[in-house]
């Protein structure tokens, strides 16, 4: 950053400016958040943890101290009193913020970009509140808790990116962790393929959260049109655009599939979701498969 | 021209404009449809696709062909197609034009000059001679010809280019009369040959035919006529309800007659104030013939009727003048004797019913009765003596233009009235005791009547010989007594005298009423004779006998228009002329009238019928509308407009745009109507008003006042907002003169000196307001100079103002007024000054302070006005971050008063929005009381 006249009115200015989408876009995603957060956020499982999880008859290799003898005094047998299984976990998310993201076609402006960025946050959001560490790809930190982190992401999110489409890129996820990747994937199938593979290889799981505008599954253009990309990079002159609807959407639909079977492959979980639905059952959907059970 | 069938072009060599249509072919085929430019994520998987059809690469064919037929449409049009060009084999020699010019033209005058100045235009390309002739208004062979150098010697008709008639059609106006045939036929005179076109008015006429003859003789006669719609008002009759007037119709099966199925006719006459109004109004419908139409008028109302006319004709014949043959004159009899066993026929006043009856309004009764009816003549028939105060009633009444008829009797003559001095209600001083001729005592044979002399009124009238005069009341020999003779006996001994009262008359008849004292009353003469006294008429027009001898002033003439005019100084008429008589060149048709009575001479007479002018077949007959060529110009641009807007329409449906467009243009269209600007303004103006309470002040026009006033209420409303449950909207600047006031409780109206007048509207407004429970807080601003006694221009301003105002009863604030207790508790009322009084509506006077309280029973009213002079909104202004807009006071002190003066807003608008129910705590003993037992 050069500040040539560094007056502090100037960059008090510049700051605000660059703070102003955080706050709003943190207190959606909290507030989206918080219509999941139900309670306390277990693995389901005994485990190490701090919550009670069951008793279970002592078994030979337990050591004396496992046992619960308030419980055991009740009963004729021994009792082990468990936990259940608090263990944290690293997500990775990568969040496509190309300029492709910034198409909409909704009355109410709202962009692929900006839903992609909520549903980021309060996936950020409900993972911290569970204990979980997250990483936002395009930052290069490890993965990490606490709101500073949240903010730092919140951050990255509100900045765009000038290239027409993203590629993910998975060098960087730690081994074993769980990735999330929000874009529309409308660029080169290949790099998203090349980013799962590595991280499948590292024996990462994760999600590919589709995100498409309404229309791109509708395509409602006709007459003769030229087609820019968001970026202007590409361009494409049609005719009669009615005409190409029919093959648009069967490429739209080979490029889905291929997505499917990719995730399938690796062990992940794809999912589609349109800029007109709800946010929240995105969220829900997102949560579950990310935390969901192996 | 370039002529082709029925088409001519004007500029053909534009249609060489057509070769270039084949490049164009080639040009439009070249140019493909413009693409529309989007954005789109997606594309990346369109990379690849090929278009299926490359078709519309180009503009299709068909759309092709539509831009060629516009651009082929507007060659043509430019080059001036007509339709049924005009090519007309050119005439010569010299023309007449005969324009008949009567009042059945006027309708169509401006139309009529048009066709005029049409013919002569093409007389001009042919280079004829004309001759324009208004056969109501021929050129007078007397005259001769002025500049007779180009004229031949006894031509009356003046042969001239036709240019030179064109600034003289400007001059020319229809006429309110029929043509004179001989005076038509007299101005041909010596012309030997002319042909003649003549737009005639399309009605028979006395004499059309011996002019069509005189034309005929002279050359070919064309004739241009139009069938139209003629209306006309025949002679109004009086009828026992009121008038009927006969309409006449003609022309009402042509196809001319569509436009409407009724006509109205109107009575127009003065009202009470002499403004002439509408006084009856009649629809007939449209009908050929005679209809007749009633008019339901009382005779207050006929007597003031001036004229009928048709609604919208303009025509001197659809216009009748109502003259006094319309009026009934009201006539009171008063008759001395009171004895009611005498015979009828020696009763006073038998013989003056049977001469008014069926000519006026006979009105008998009491003295007062009959003059505060306020009739056109009083006869007294042998009345002596008047109470003072009933004399008094009858001299202002005969001064207003009264007609004071008496007759003598025997008690005139027994009683002392005007022997020694003249009586102002009689004429002439009488001698005592008057005189009988041909009695028993007398040596005298009843005298007869000497003729009337030529000033008296009667003049003309015959004298029968059976009336004879054998007692009489003498009158004294004085200076003036000639002058107002007007009817003597043969010894000439005066019998009826008359003399002018202010700007009525006096007429003594010096004999009795009854056949008493002689023979008079019994003829046909007596009739006559308070007929041409008194101008009561038997309702028709009048007869020549009826007007022998008079002279006719000329007061008020109709043009063929059917307008009226001053005559202005017109020659009068003798009367004889005048009855019976049509309205000709030398007699215009108006209204004519003499000292005791007016005639209408009207332009559609008692005989007179509308008939179509039927031509004989050797006369060619114009159509009314020449056949006109028609120029194409307009459809072929209308035709090229077309296809371009379907070729519009047709583009977006091939670039795929037509569908957002219509969307546009149907929410354009949905959104824009709804309800005219102004209710939905006024609708605004209520919602934002009544939603909550809203404080106004009033606009003066001085933008540092009114920017203080709005502040002002601004840091009222936050006071109240912040210590009170009254929170109001946003203040509101008013303009007494268009908003309404009546959604404001509390209107502040600081006074400036510059302040203009409200209007009468604006005054109304507020008075409503105040009556109906608004109130005003008038603001002097000059609380520090103004004081008891100390006029300041903002003062002497507001009682200007408020001169016009309904303001009660004023008083200063009492200690006890519910003012000062409304919210908080409050002594005085400062503003940015301190001190000056606070005036309200006065407390009833007798109001009693109840037992146990401070204050007494006053819970009625709230006051409609609070006037001062503490410049409150100073003291209340804030500017929008909340800051105190002006200084108050100096410190600590100030900011007490600052306070002190939001706390007189705060208990101001509770007052008003509450009333007095603080004061109802008067009652709270008594309430208590009941609730304890």
């Amino acid at each position: 950053m050069s500040v040539t006249a560094p007056s502090h009115a100037r960059l008090r200015a510049r700051a605000d400016t660059l703070a102003a989408p955080l706050p709003p876009l943190l207190a959606q995603a909290d507030q989206l958040a918080r219509t999941l957060l139900m309670g306390g956020h277990g693995r389901r499982r005994a485990g190490m943890g701090e919550d009670f999880w069951q008793y279970r008859p002592a078994q030979a290799g337990d050591p004396a101290r496992a046992i619960d003898w308030r419980r055991s005094a009740r009963s004729d047998a021994h009792f082990v009193r468990e936990k259940e299984w608090q263990a944290a976990q690293s997500v990775h998310l990568w969040v496509d913020l190309s300029a492709a993201m910034g198409f909409t076609s909704l009355k109410s402006g709202l962009r692929k970009s900006d839903r992609a960025g909520l549903l980021a946050m309060a996936l950020s959001i409900l993972l911290m509140k569970g204990g979980e560490r997250v990483a936002l790809a395009s930052l290069r930190t490890p993965p990490r808790l606490g709101s500073v982190q949240l903010t730092r992401i919140a951050e990255a999110l509100s900045a765009a990116s000038d290239s027409d489409y993203g590629a993910p890129d998975a060098a960087d996820f730690l081994p074993r962790s769980r990735a999330v990747f929000l874009s529309d994937f409308m660029g080169p199938i290949e790099a998203v393929e090349a980013a799962v593979a590595t991280a499948a290889d590292r024996g990462i799981t994760g999600v590919l959260h589709h995100i498409l505008d309404p229309a791109e599954e509708t395509f409602p253009f006709q007459g003769r049109t030229v087609f820019t990309s968001m970026g202007g990079g590409m361009r494409f002159e049609t005719l009669r655009a009615r005409d190409l609807k029919s093959r648009y959407l069967d490429r739209l639909a080979a490029r889905k599939d291929r997505l499917e079977t990719l995730a399938r492959h690796a062990g992940w979980r794809y999912g589609c979701h349109h800029t007109d639905a709800s946010a929240q059952s995105a969220l829900l959907w997102l949560f579950q498969a990310v935390e969901g059970p192996r | 021209m370039l002529v082709l069938g029925p088409i001519g072009f004007t500029a053909p060599w534009v249609l060489t404009g057509l070769l270039v249509l084949p490049v164009l072919w080639l040009l439009l085929r070249a140019v493909p449809p413009a693409p529309i430019r989007r954005r789109f994520a997606g594309v990346a998987l369109l990379l690849g696709l090929t278009d299926e059809t490359v078709e519309t690469d180009r503009t299709p064919w068909w759309l092709l062909l539509l831009r060629m037929c516009a651009v082929a449409a507007l060659i043509v049009g430019f080059s001036g197609p007509v339709l049924n060009p005009k090519v007309t084999a050119p005439a010569t020699g010299p023309l007449i034009v005969v324009v008949d010019g009567t009042w059945a033209d006027a309708p169509i005058w401006s139309a009529r000059i048009n066709r005029l100045s049409a013919t002569l235009d093409a007389a001009s390309q042919a280079q004829r001679l004309v001759s324009v002739v208004v056969a109501t208004d021929p050129p007078l062979s007397g005259g001769g010809d002025q500049n007779g150098a180009t004229a031949r010697e006894n031509e009356v008709l003046q042969f001239r280019a036709a240019r030179d008639w064109a600034p003289l059609l400007a001059g020319l106006a229809p006429a309110p009369y029929t043509p004179v045939a001989a005076d038509f036929i007299d101005a041909l005179r010596g012309v030997e040959r002319a042909e003649t076109i003549w737009l005639s008015d399309g009605l028979a006429y006395e004499g059309r035919d011996a002019m069509l003859a005189a034309l005929q003789a002279l050359g070919p006669v064309s004739v241009v006529q139009e069938p139209r719609v003629f209306t006309a008002l025949g002679p109004v009759r009086r009828t026992q309800a009121g008038v009927t007037i006969p309409v006449h119709g003609l022309g009402r099966g042509t196809a001319a007659s569509v436009a409407s199925s009724s006509i109205s006719v109107l009575a127009y006459g003065p009202d009470p104030s002499g403004i002439e109004r509408v006084l009856g109004q009649a629809d007939v419908p449209l009908a050929d013939g005679v209809t007749p139409v009633s008019f339901d008028l009382p005779p207050e109302l006929r007597n003031r009727v001036t004229r009928f006319e048709v609604a919208d004709a303009r025509s001197a014949a659809a216009v009748q003048l109502a003259d006094d043959s319309l009026r009934r004159r009201e006539v009171a009899l008063i008759s001395g004797g009171r004895n009611r066993e005498e015979l009828q026929l020696l009763s006073q006043l038998h013989y003056l019913r049977a001469a008014f009856e069926g000519r006026a309004d006979v009105v008998e009764g009491a003295f007062g009765d009959l003059i505060a009816a306020n009739p056109d003549v009083i006869v007294l028939a042998d009345v002596a003596r008047l109470a003072g105060s009933e004399m008094a009633d009858l001299l202002d009444w005969t001064r207003q233009g009264g007609f004071l008829l008496r007759f003598a009797g025997p008690r005139l003559a027994a009683s002392d009235v005007a022997r020694d001095a003249e009586d102002p209600l009689l004429p002439v001083r009488l001698r005592a005791g008057g005189r009988t001729i041909g009695g028993a005592m007398s040596w005298g044979e009843p005298k007869r009547l000497r003729p009337f002399a030529e000033t008296s009124p009667f003049y003309g009238l015959p004298i029968p010989d059976d009336v004879t005069v054998s007692a009489q009341v003498m009158a004294q020999p004085d200076p003036d007594l000639s002058a107002r003779v007007i009817a003597t006996l043969a010894d000439g001994t005066p019998l009826v005298t008359r003399k002018a009262v202010g700007e009525g008359q006096v007429v003594l008849v010096h004999v009795t009423a009854n056949a008493d004292w002689s023979t008079l009353p019994l003829s046909g003469l007596f009739v006559s004779m308070l007929e041409r006294l008194t101008a009561v008429t038997r309702g028709d027009a009048p007869e020549a006998a009826d007007l022998a001898g008079q002279r006719l002033r000329i007061v008020q003439t109709l043009d063929g228009f059917g307008r009226l005019s001053d005559a202005g100084t017109l020659p009068p008429v003798a009367g004889e002329d005048i009855a019976g008589a049509t309205a000709s060149r030398d007699r215009p048709a108006g209204l004519y009238a003499s000292e005791s009575i007016a005639v209408a001479l009207n332009v559609f007479g008692p005989q007179d019928r509308l008939e179509p002018a039927l031509w004989p077949d050797d006369v060619t007959l114009l159509g009314g509308a020449p056949r006109h060529s028609t120029p194409l110009l307009p459809y072929f641009l209308f035709a090229a407009l077309g296809t371009l807007a379907v070729d519009v329409i047709a583009s977006l449906a091939l670039t795929g745009r037509l569908l957002s467009v219509v969307m546009f243009v149907a929410v354009a269209l949905s959104g824009a109507p709804k309800g005219g600007q102004a209710e939905t303004l006024d609708d605004a103006f209520a919602f934002a008003t009544t939603g909550e309470v809203t404080l106004a002040h009033v606009l003066t026009g001085d933008p540092r006042v009114d920017h203080t006033a709005h502040q002002g209420l601004v840091g009222l409303s936050r006071v109240l907002a912040s210590r009170t449950s009254v929170e109001p909207e946003p203040p509101l600047g008013v303009s007494i003169e268009t908003d309404a006031l009546d959604v404001f409780p509390l209107l502040y109206w600081p006074v400036t000196p510059q302040q203009p007048l409200p209007s009468a509207d604006a005054y109304a407004k507020l008075n409503a307001y105040m009556r109906s429970g608004g109130m005003i807080l008038f603001d002097t601003r000059d609380g520090d100079i103004a004081g008891f006694g100390a006029a300041t221009p903002n003062g002497t301003r507001l009682q200007t103002i408020a001169r016009a105002l309904d303001i009660p009863p004023l008083e200063p604030v009492p200690a006890d007024h519910v003012l000062t207790r409304s919210f908080y508790l409050l002594q005085d009322f400062p503003g940015r000054f301190t001190g000056g009084d606070l005036w309200l509506e006065a407390a009833p006077k007798g109001a009693e302070a109840a037992e146990g309280m401070p204050f007494r029973n006053l819970n009625d009213n709230v006051t409609p006005v609070v006037i001062g002079g503490n410049d409150w909104a100073a003291a209340w202004a804030v500017t929008d971050a909340g800051r105190a807009l002006h200084p108050i006071g100096s410190g600590f002190g100030g900011d007490r008063q600052r306070e002190i003066a939001n706390r007189f807003g705060v208990n101001l608008v509770m007052y008003v929005l509450t009333g007095n129910y603080k004061s109802d705590q008067v009652h709270v003993p008594a309430l208590l009381e009941r609730l304890g037992q």
